[in-house]
């Protein structure tokens, strides 16, 4: 009844599998590739989809990093860096530039990726026209006959109604002119990295059972309106209460200590590497 | 033990492992594979099948490390299970050679081969035994014992390869032409772990969806289907429970094998159901009258609640018709498995940080724009 797991969990028949999926994403960019997404060891819904793009592409070459809101020490991040550590033994890593293989929840990080490196993200709502389209069958014949009035209606209703877009993370892009993607949770300060990115970007979801990529050098555009423009995050003002960086993405917290309201990189690697060359420089 | 997402969350979760772990030994008691094979094999037939996955060991383990919670036992086996490399289809299965210890009829009182009240609950009083709280290995004996002697002189079959093959109560109404059928379709069925979900669905991504789908949700989906959310009001034909053969034919055999050349891999119990509903027909001259459709429900295991509403679903699903949710392939198929609504549901534990940031600025944005008014 003991069985021990082949190396990254899946069965090499399913890896297979979808890597062909993720062929057809990368050939079809921002296109929803559907693939038949096994059952992980870790809840659907806590990051399956990316998790099985991982351990398709791993080897046991690959240096890994697993943030989870931009941070390496997140509970998930750990958990899902555990998994495949003990699935594969490849080496793993904080420090974003060692990495070759980085999964990430709600964050793409600070410092720019390069061709060496696959950014995989976890997706929870893989079809942008979702909330404005409830069935499947129908949004698939929208994104078919690139038919998106539904994507940019939902702005409009927004702007009509408070007088701004309201969308948090997960703001839909426009992918090379022709297929309009959810980048995922991402802040809006986060889309502009797909643009033109010098990396690979892959993003699964394990629940919705959907693969599609963003390759390297893709037009990445944010839907908006010329009279009322992308808005990204503000922290107009602040920065990091840890390394002192602005024009980063930030959190709010509360400084353990002074029980004030500070500000705090999201990106925990960036963070700690910032403040470590205001060190030296000091 | 916080867990900002800073620092720590290494040492919260090895903690957090062994605090649930503790729970699981602390009471100094263990319960082996057995027992729970032998005490509760309703709850481990229920793991199975929500699991799709029959092996019964596995199962009653996975029962014992989740504590009994059925949610995570059941996620347990469909982790493992997605690690095995699936080599074979088996033949065919001809529920008409089930070996039957059950099987009933609402339809018809009178039928070929008898009802077969079999042991059910049914018609047991829902009174709470107090004396099974001192139960003991002992007086389990003596009542096994007890009841195998007066069952000796019933009608009850003394052991599994006994129990007849019996006719089915829906053989009778095909032959007049009174439902209508679907044509038998012995092609090779899709299989859902390895083809995702389209639309619409062939039937047999249906009834598998629809067979290990989360028990609770396929009996309230399906009652909601009955009581007033769709169309369906079904008459149980038959209910049949007992036990299959599963067989797979030689690897290299030729499409048409003899049945006596496949390897027999085991039996597994299983709960089938055929329900009969009054649908509206129209023939080629425009004309309606009254057919009967036949809902189709298949279990592994016994959980005749399950069966009755898979067969419910399996026909209301037919109707393409988007009235009514219980109708809609994709609301019903996209939600029913519980793994993934369990797990969508819990990802929400998880932290939202910068997306909330996100969602925020957008707030604030809106205030600074209409200056906290928005028009409703």
């Amino acid at each position: 009844m003991r069985k021990n797991y082949n190396f990254a969990f899946l069965d090499e028949g399913s890896k297979r599998e979808i890597r062909r999926a993720i062929l057809k994403g990368v050939a079809i960019p921002g296109y929803q590739v559907p693939f038949a997404s096994r059952e992980m060891p870790i809840g659907r819904g806590w990051g399956t989809g990316g998790l099985q793009l991982t351990l398709s592409c791993i080897g046991p070459d690959d240096v890994l990093k697993v943030i989870d809101q931009g941070s390496d020490a997140s509970v998930n991040a750990v958990s899902i860096r555990g998994l495949v550590h003990e699935t594969t033994g490849v080496d793993t890593t904080t420090a974003t530039q060692d990495a070759t293989l980085i999964q990430s929840r709600h964050r793409i990080p600070e410092r720019p990726l390069t061709r060496d490196q696959l950014l995989v993200l976890q997706v929870p709502t893989p079809e942008p026209l979702r909330t404005y389209e409830a069935r499947e069958t129908v949004t698939k014949r929208l994104h078919a006959e690139a038919e998106y009035t539904g994507a940019y209606l939902e702005l409009f209703e927004q702007i009509v109604r408070y007088g701004t877009t309201t969308t948090g993370a997960d703001h839909p892009v426009m992918v090379e002119g022709r297929y309009v993607m959810a980048p995922s949770p991402i802040p809006r300060y986060d889309n502009a990295k797909l643009n033109m990115a010098e990396n690979l970007t892959l993003l699964g979801a394990g629940r919705e059972k959907k693969i599609y990529a963003v390759p390297p050098y893709t037009h990445v555009e944010s839907l908006a309106f010329d009279d009322y423009p992308f808005v990204t995050e503000e922290f107009e003002g602040a920065s990091c209460h840890v390394c002192g960086a602005t024009g980063v993405y930030l959190t709010q917290t509360v400084d353990p200590v002074t029980g004030e309201q500070v500000w705090q990189c999201s990106d925990t690697d960036f963070c700690a590497q910032h403040a470590a060359e205001q060190e030296s420089e000091a | 033990m916080g867990y900002v997402a800073v620092t720590g969350g290494e040492q919260a979760i090895a903690t957090s492992l062994d605090l649930i772990e503790r729970k699981r030994v602390a009471g100094g008691l263990a319960l082996d594979v057995d027992t729970i094979l032998s005490c509760l094999p309703e709850l481990v037939q229920q793991v199975e099948s929500e699991g799709s996955l029959w092996a019964p060991e596995v199962a009653a383990t996975a029962v014992k490390q989740a504590c009994g919670s059925v949610e995570e036992a059941v996620f347990l086996m469909r982790a493992y299970r997605s690690t095995l490399e699936r080599l074979y289809t088996s033949r065919v299965i001809d529920t008409d050679e089930m070996r039957v210890d059950r099987r009933i009829s609402a339809a018809f009182k009178d039928i070929e081969g008898g009802q077969i009240l079999g042991a059910t609950r049914d018609y047991s009083h829902r009174l709470i035994e107090f004396e099974l709280a001192d139960e003991t290995q002992a007086s389990v004996r003596d009542r096994a014992r007890e009841l195998a002697e007066r069952l000796a002189d019933t009608a009850v079959p003394a052991t599994p390869d006994a129990l007849a093959r019996v006719p089915r109560v829906l053989t009778y109404l095909r032959s007049i032409d009174m439902v209508r059928d679907w044509p038998v379709d012995d092609t090779e069925p899709v299989d859902i772990t390895k083809t995702p979900l389209s639309f619409p669905a062939p039937r047999s991504v249906i009834l598998q969806a629809l067979s290990r789908g989360l028990t609770q949700a396929v009996i309230a989906i399906g009652y909601a289907a009955i009581r007033g959310f769709g169309l369906s009001h079904p008459t149980v034909g038959e209910l049949r429970r007992g036990s299959v053969a599963v067989e797979i034919d030689a690897p290299g055999a030729v499409a048409d094998a003899p049945a006596e050349d496949a390897y027999y891999l085991g039996s597994i119990p299983v709960t089938e159901v055929e329900s009969l509903i009054v649908a509206d027909e129209v023939d080629e001259q425009g004309e309606h009258r009254s057919a009967l459709d036949v809902g189709y429900g298949l279990v592994v295991g016994t959980d005749e609640s399950k069966a009755i509403a898979m067969s419910v679903l399996d026909h209301s699903l037919r109707a393409d018709d988007v009235r009514f949710p219980t109708q809609d392939q994709e609301f019903v198929l996209y939600h029913i498995d519980g793994v993934e609504a369990t797990g969508f549901i819990s990802h929400l534990k998880l932290p939202h940080y910068v997306t909330f940031q996100s969602k925020l600025d957008s707030a604030l944005r809106s205030v600074a724009e209409k200056g906290g008014e928005a028009d409703a």
